[in-house]
């Protein structure tokens, strides 16, 4: 080997050996969590490799507190939220890529604002508003700041405009409407622009916590995130072993989603970023 | 299609999103503004006008400076670090280093789990005497220290947990440019003779430009918004060592039900916000890289 390529060889090597580092670094708060929810108590801080392996910290958990509920709360906003978002950005996005309509631009501009100023920081006077209208601690008035998404209409909008305009042409020869128009030609074309919308979208919200924890009080409307937030800091006499498992089930829906589809999810933020 | 045609239909179409956008971005922003300006009602008391009292009582409160000061280390601490830990991932997974998959899974997992979710984990793993940390830190013989206690190393552990969470989260944008550098730049700078470091530094970086400014915007945007692991690893505690001004804006809206001067708080925010749109599109005026 001549001296450049050894030298070469060793800052690769180097590089290799930073990112593993690096990498194992990353996994293991959650190597660790897997491993004292999966062992008795007595084996949370002691690393010995005949630990036997339990579910019991899954049941005491499921037991303590009412994770179902939670789970199919998280499961209706998710969804609700998903579908309002995916119908009105659609329609925004169209108005936007193919309608010259007065104002548009200030209009475009104004719905940008929110890519700023998120429901997050609007706290106070959103919670006033859902009093006002009788929501609060109800499972739409979380979704409801959500539902017109800024980010979904501008990425609709920077997609429908790649669409070629002989094809919305030969469609109204047949004499389709603006809106069949929509659905027969843009939406089929847009397909893996909603589906990276959409796994951002549901990731977002299962694990929003702030809004959520503001707006709900009761059993009947908590999200998973803020269940857990109070399961776990409600004297659990820190039985460590019970809140890493309860962390994993609130975790494990998207955690093994993700796991199986790894390539759509990275390469869906991708899509979404990139624009 | 006529003008009065695409206008209706052009309205029509926008009118169900913009009606929520309006109700909860553009009226609670400027409500907040004029709520501001008002004392919180009480039951036997309405609110009055007030003038600029909320922001004199904001002026003087020693939790709000420390709260801010805290969030401005909070994103010294956070931005360049995991902006610089986003780079270097992607590149090691853009290179097809061996176990490129495994390496990818592993920086943007934190990017899908529940920042509450794992601040639990990350909570175990700073307490004193059982904890992770502490157990390490005494392999080497070193004194036990209380991390999320001490108001000296309570901002760090949120900052620590914080740069996990979200570096992975920005190599994606860095990835996704760094696909689109043709080859034949690599390929020519090493007919040219040139070393990897000088390629990555005159080339490379370069042409990342308008992805740094992207995730920059978007880290800064962060660093006010990211507070939910302080709800869980110290509740901005001790003694106000850890709290950002988000949180505090929760604390007195929500806990001392203080809304007016949540209210002046909340101004605080979108006034910062605003500095960082207005620098934003100064930078990028010229720019379309994702517009």
């Amino acid at each position: 080997m001549t001296p450049i390529a050894r030298g070469a060889w060793t800052v690769e090597a180097l590089v290799t050996a930073g990112a593993w580092l690096l990498a194992i670094l990353w996994v293991l708060p959650l190597a660790y969590a897997v491993w004292t929810a999966f062992h008795p108590g007595e084996y949370s801080t002691r690393f010995a490799l005949d630990a036997p392996l339990t579910l019991q910290n899954f049941r005491n958990a499921w037991a303590a507190a009412p994770f179902a509920r939670y789970f199919a709360n998280t499961v209706a906003l998710v969804t609700l939220v998903l579908a309002v978002q995916l119908v009105l950005g659609t329609l925004a996005g169209y108005a936007f890529a193919r309608y010259e309509f007065a104002g548009r631009d200030i209009a475009f501009w104004l719905v940008l604002v929110q890519l700023m100023i998120t429901p997050d920081i609007l706290i106070v006077e959103n919670y006033d508003t859902m009093s006002r209208l009788g929501l609060v601690d109800t499972v739409p008035a979380i979704g409801l700041p959500y539902m017109a998404s800024a980010f979904g209409i501008f990425l609709l909008r920077q997609t429908f405009k790649t669409v070629p305009r002989e094809l919305e042409e030969a469609a109204r020869v047949e004499g389709a409407s603006g809106l069949q128009i929509l659905w027969k030609v843009y939406v089929p074309l847009a397909k893996p622009v909603y589906v990276a919308w959409g796994l951002v979208s549901v990731s977002f919200q299962w694990n929003n916590f702030l809004w959520p924890l503001v707006i709900t009080n009761s059993v009947e409307s908590r999200p998973l995130t803020v269940g857990l937030q109070v399961f776990s800091s409600t004297d659990q006499g820190i039985d460590w072993s019970i809140i890493c498992a309860a962390t994993l089930l609130t975790a494990a829906p998207l955690l093994v989603a993700f796991l199986i589809f790894q390539r759509q999810f990275v390469q869906s933020f991708m899509r979404a970023g990139i624009r | 299609m006529n003008r009065f045609q695409a206008n209706i239909h052009g309205w029509l179409l926008l009118l169900p999103a913009a009606v929520l956008l309006v109700a909860f971005t553009h009226f609670p922003a400027v409500a907040t503004l004029w709520q501001s300006f008002f004392s919180t009602g009480k039951p036997n008391r309405p609110a009055v006008f007030v003038g600029l009292e909320n922001y004199r009582t904001l002026i003087e409160d020693d939790v709000f400076w420390q709260s801010l000061w805290n969030n401005v280390w909070y994103a010294v601490g956070t931005i360049p670090v995991s902006i610089a830990l986003a780079l270097v991932m992607a590149l090691a997974v853009n290179r097809g280093l061996r176990g490129r998959a495994f390496l990818r899974m592993a920086y943007f997992t934190p990017t899908v789990l529940p920042m509450i979710a794992v601040a639990n984990i990350w909570l175990f793993f700073f307490t004193p005497q059982y904890g992770l940390l502490e157990q390490a830190t005494g392999l080497f013989g070193l004194p036990s220290h209380n991390w999320l206690g001490s108001p000296s190393t309570a901002l760090v552990c949120v900052i620590a947990v914080a740069v996990w969470k979200e570096a992975g989260f920005f190599m994606i944008f860095y990835l996704a440019a760094l696909q689109q550098i043709p080859p034949v730049y690599a390929e020519a700078a090493a007919v040219e003779g040139a070393g990897r470091w000088y390629y990555f530094r005159r080339i490379v970086f370069p042409l990342l430009m308008p992805t740094t400014l992207f995730v920059l915007v978007n880290a800064v945007i962060n660093s006010f918004r990211l507070v939910d692991h302080i709800f869980v690893m110290t509740r901005g505690g001790p003694d106000n060592a850890s709290s950002l001004v988000l949180f505090y804006l929760y604390e007195v809206g929500f806990k001392f039900w203080d809304t007016a001067y949540a209210a002046a708080l909340t101004m605080v925010l979108l006034a910062a916000l605003a500095s960082i749109a207005i620098a934003q599109f100064a930078l990028l005026e010229k720019r379309t890289h994702y517009r």
